[in-house]
């Protein structure tokens, strides 16, 4: 144990006192959203809440055939509950996503319910009367659709954003090859950000090893101009993409002029792949330069002088002597654009087209447009969970604590 | 073979300037024999490193010829030119092991496995590091990383040896201990060897030649015992050891002396070149070689002086002494007048054999 000097525990509180207001402003703006994150993607509340009694009616059924004329009975009195609650159609879209089909079927039984234009007798039970509006209540899927739903926690997102689905009898099963969607790409947004970092790398190492072996003074111009991208607004430089790469942009126009190729076979560069490796790439390429830039600022240029003077050729001495030094930068370097890559949004938003769409853009559409919450902080929580495996795998390999940033 | 000599190393009218206005080398002519240890000794800045990045091909001469066992090595790349090196910061890679780093100019020759492991033992022996193969530079002292540094240098067997610096690094105990230790290395295999240093006491203690650098020019080339005896110009003269300076004009020449007149005084020197009358010369006489004549006639140059200050050191006492518009005047006295017998304010009489008094070219500037 480390002894700890009376006088030194005053200035050591005062300046984690200091750190007090960033780490609030960090548990409020990012640790908290996190956290609500994570709990959305296994937690949701919605249709427990809105049929406790239908659920409870459902408990002792088996599972095969038709259930009791209770849960009829609960359903129907529930679903006009909700109706007059307004949360109905959050119901329907909860149910739907189980069992799709099933908005149209809840939102129409719940409706003539209301609007008491079924109504159960002595002669029509509850049961009659609901089946009566659709037949899908007599279907032994809806009810499990109901009983699944109604689950506050449950794996349902995850398995939906690994293309999962429950049978039944709760097993696991894939998804039909048709409906597969998450993890084609999930497995394509791993793809394209390791070739993104790939380039980075190739373009990033020679730029890195120029500035940190430069002149000061020159090397301070060439960091300059790796920074100046940082000082225009990535809207800019994104469409400035879309300018040069467009079929009739500069790139297009060049290469026709030039009779390279014809004005009919004019390239497609952008709004599909092409486009968003060639904007992300420059967009990510500064976080690269800089950790390699770091790391290769210390290492003494007579590293290089020593080896040749011991006998090795360029190459030799880049190998075995240059680029091992240089290794917690690469790492440093490769981690920070993979792990910015895999989660970006803007730039395949803009130029990415159909096809060059990533994990990213599919968790706003859910959030946006879908409003499948549950599922994006699934898609979100997976997301997360690469990054920390990457991070851990890159601790066994190189070590964090030879990481440098900057 | 270049015609004349046999030198092993050699410059010839050597100019070097990275700027191509101020020359940090000048007009340097220089022979190293097979087998020597010769030192570049000098003050910062004088080229001493200029010197050895162009002999190992870091930096080309602007003009001039280096020779290598009789062979000009411009175009040879500094891979080729087989001559170890020893930065100053022993440059050892801090990624690899003791052991790898011995083992980096073997391999990169593509030495066989086995033999390479032989040399680098032989060489961890010859450094007294056996056992430290395993480590990091990063986990040794610094005298144990010199070490690593110079079996580095040794272990491909160069034809050349130079050594920056080596040992300024390390604190004065660990930087004798160090000599010693590369001056035997360098006995036991016989190699060549140049080193540079700005600390002429170990240039003294190591060299079998040292030359001495001021501003870009070799000033002398000598064994250590003849730069301290016989020094050829002041700048030696009072870089290699203490030298008391005194300018004055010859007044007559005799064979290998003459008359010089320094103001107050006329002294008989020895003149070191030939100079006629009227010339300007330094003299320079050793601190030691000043004696106290007690009694008139012990000496060939005498003076009554006063003295402004005693230094008791101990073994010797230390006088100073003013001769007239020249100023101070340091007087080395061995201690067996005993303590007190010499006291500031005293006029005494102290003088010098004409032999101790060399009559040098003033340095131009
Ligand atoms: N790469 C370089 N570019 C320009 N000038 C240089 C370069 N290297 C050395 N110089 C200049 O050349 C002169 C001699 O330098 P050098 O390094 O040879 O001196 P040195 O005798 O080794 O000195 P020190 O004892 O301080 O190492 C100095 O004035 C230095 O400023
Ligand atoms: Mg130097």
């Amino acid at each position: 144990m480390k002894a700890v000097s009376p006088g030194s525990r005053g200035p050591t509180l005062r300046a984690l006192g200091l750190t007090l207001p960033l780490v609030a402003f960090i548990g409020v703006t990012f640790l908290a959203p996190l956290a609500a994150m994570l709990v959305r993607s296994v937690y949701d509340p919605v249709v427990a809440d809105a049929l406790p009694e239908t659920l409870q009616a459902l408990a002792p059924w088996d599972g095969e055939g038709v259930p009791s004329e209770a849960a009829f009975a609960a359903l129907a009195s529930e679903l006009v509950a909700a109706s007059d609650a307004r949360t109905v159609g959050q119901v329907a879209t909860r149910l739907n996503r189980v069992e799709s089909g099933l908005r149209s079927v809840v939102t129409r039984t719940a409706r003539r319910l209301r609007n008491a234009e079924i109504n159960p007798d002595a002669t029509t039970p509850w049961r009659d009367a609901v089946v009566s509006v659709a037949d899908a209540w007599e279907d032994a899927g809806t009810w499990r659709a109901i009983r699944r739903a109604g689950e506050r926690v449950t794996p349902r997102h995850y398995l939906n954003a690994l293309d999962l689905d429950q049978g039944a009898h709760d097993e696991i099963v894939r998804q039909p090859e048709d409906l597969r969607i998450y993890v084609p790409l999930l497995v394509r947004t791993l793809v394209v950000s390791t070739s993104i970092t790939v380039l980075c790398l190739l373009l990033g190492y020679p730029v890195a090893y120029l500035i940190a072996h430069a002149a000061p003074t020159r090397a301070n111009l060439l960091l300059l101009l790796v920074l100046v991208p940082f000082w225009t607004s990535l809207l800019v430089r994104t469409t400035a993409w879309i300018v040069l790469l467009q079929s009739r942009g500069v790139v297009n126009d060049l290469l026709v002029t030039a009779g390279v190729i014809e004005d009919e076979q004019r390239l497609q560069m952008i709004y599909n792949m092409t486009g968003t490796i060639v904007a992300m790439t420059h967009v990510l390429l500064p976080f690269m330069v800089l950790p390699l830039y770091a790391v290769m600022r210390t290492i003494p240029s007579l590293h290089m002088s020593a080896a040749a003077s011991l006998g090795a050729s360029f190459g030799q001495a880049f190998r075995r002597v240059y680029w091992p030094q240089t290794l917690p930068g690469v790492g440093a370097g490769s981690l920070l654009v993979f792990i910015l890559a895999i989660g970006y949004y803007i730039t395949p938003a803009l130029v990415g087209g159909r096809t060059g769409q990533l994990i990213s853009n599919m968790i706003a559409y859910h959030m946006q447009q879908s409003l499948n919450w549950g599922l994006a902080a699934a898609l979100g929580g997976i997301l997360l969970a690469c990054v920390v495996g990457l991070y851990l795998l890159y601790d066994r390999l190189v070590g964090v604590e030879r990481m440098r940033l900057g | 073979m270049n015609a004349g000599t046999n030198a092993y190393v050699e410059f010839e009218g050597v100019h070097k300037s990275y700027d191509g206005e101020t020359e940090v080398v000048r007009d340097l002519h220089l022979s190293v024999q097979e087998g020597e240890f010769l030192t570049l000794l000098g003050p910062s800045g004088s080229g001493k490193t200029t010197c050895l990045m162009m002999l190992a091909g870091f930096e080309a001469p602007t003009r001039g010829a280096i020779r290598l066992g009789g062979r000009t090595i411009h175009d040879v790349p500094p891979r080729q030119r087989d001559i170890g090196m020893v930065f100053q910061n022993y440059a050892l890679f801090p990624h690899l092991t003791v052991g790898e780093n011995l083992r980096f100019p073997l391999e990169v020759r593509g030495m066989d496995k086995a033999v390479a492991a032989e040399r680098v033992r032989d060489a961890m022996r010859l450094v007294r590091l056996e056992g430290f193969e395993a480590r990091r530079p990063g986990e040794l002292s610094g005298g144990q990383q010199q070490r690593v540094a110079i079996a580095r240098a040794l272990v491909f067997e160069p034809r050349l040896v130079l050594m920056d610096e080596p040992l300024g690094a390390l604190d004065r105990r660990l930087r004798e201990e160090m000599q010693f230790e590369i001056r035997r290395i360098q006995r036991t295999l016989g190699v060549t060897v140049i080193y540079v240093t700005h600390d002429q006491q170990e240039a003294m203690v190591m060299s079998d030649r040292v030359a001495v650098f001021n501003r870009g020019r070799i000033e002398q080339v000598a064994a250590p015992e003849v730069l301290y005896e016989e020094p050829e110009r002041p700048f030696v003269a009072t870089f290699i050891g203490d030298n008391n300076l005194l300018r004055g004009e010859v007044v007559d020449v005799d064979g290998d002396y003459c008359q010089v007149d320094i103001g107050e005084h006329t002294i008989t020197a020895f003149l070191v070149s030939p100079r006629a009358v009227g010339d300007t010369v330094v003299l320079a006489v050793r601190p030691e070689r000043i004696g106290l004549a007690d009694e008139p006639g012990t000496y060939g140059n005498e003076f009554v002086v006063p003295i402004s200050d005693v230094i008791f050191l101990g073994d010797h006492l230390l006088v100073r002494a003013t001769m007239g518009e020249q100023g101070d005047f340091v007087v080395k006295i061995p201690n067996i007048v005993g303590h007190g017998a010499v006291l500031p304010g005293d006029r005494v009489r102290i003088g010098w054999t004409a032999t101790d008094c060399r009559a040098l070219v003033p340095d131009e500037d």
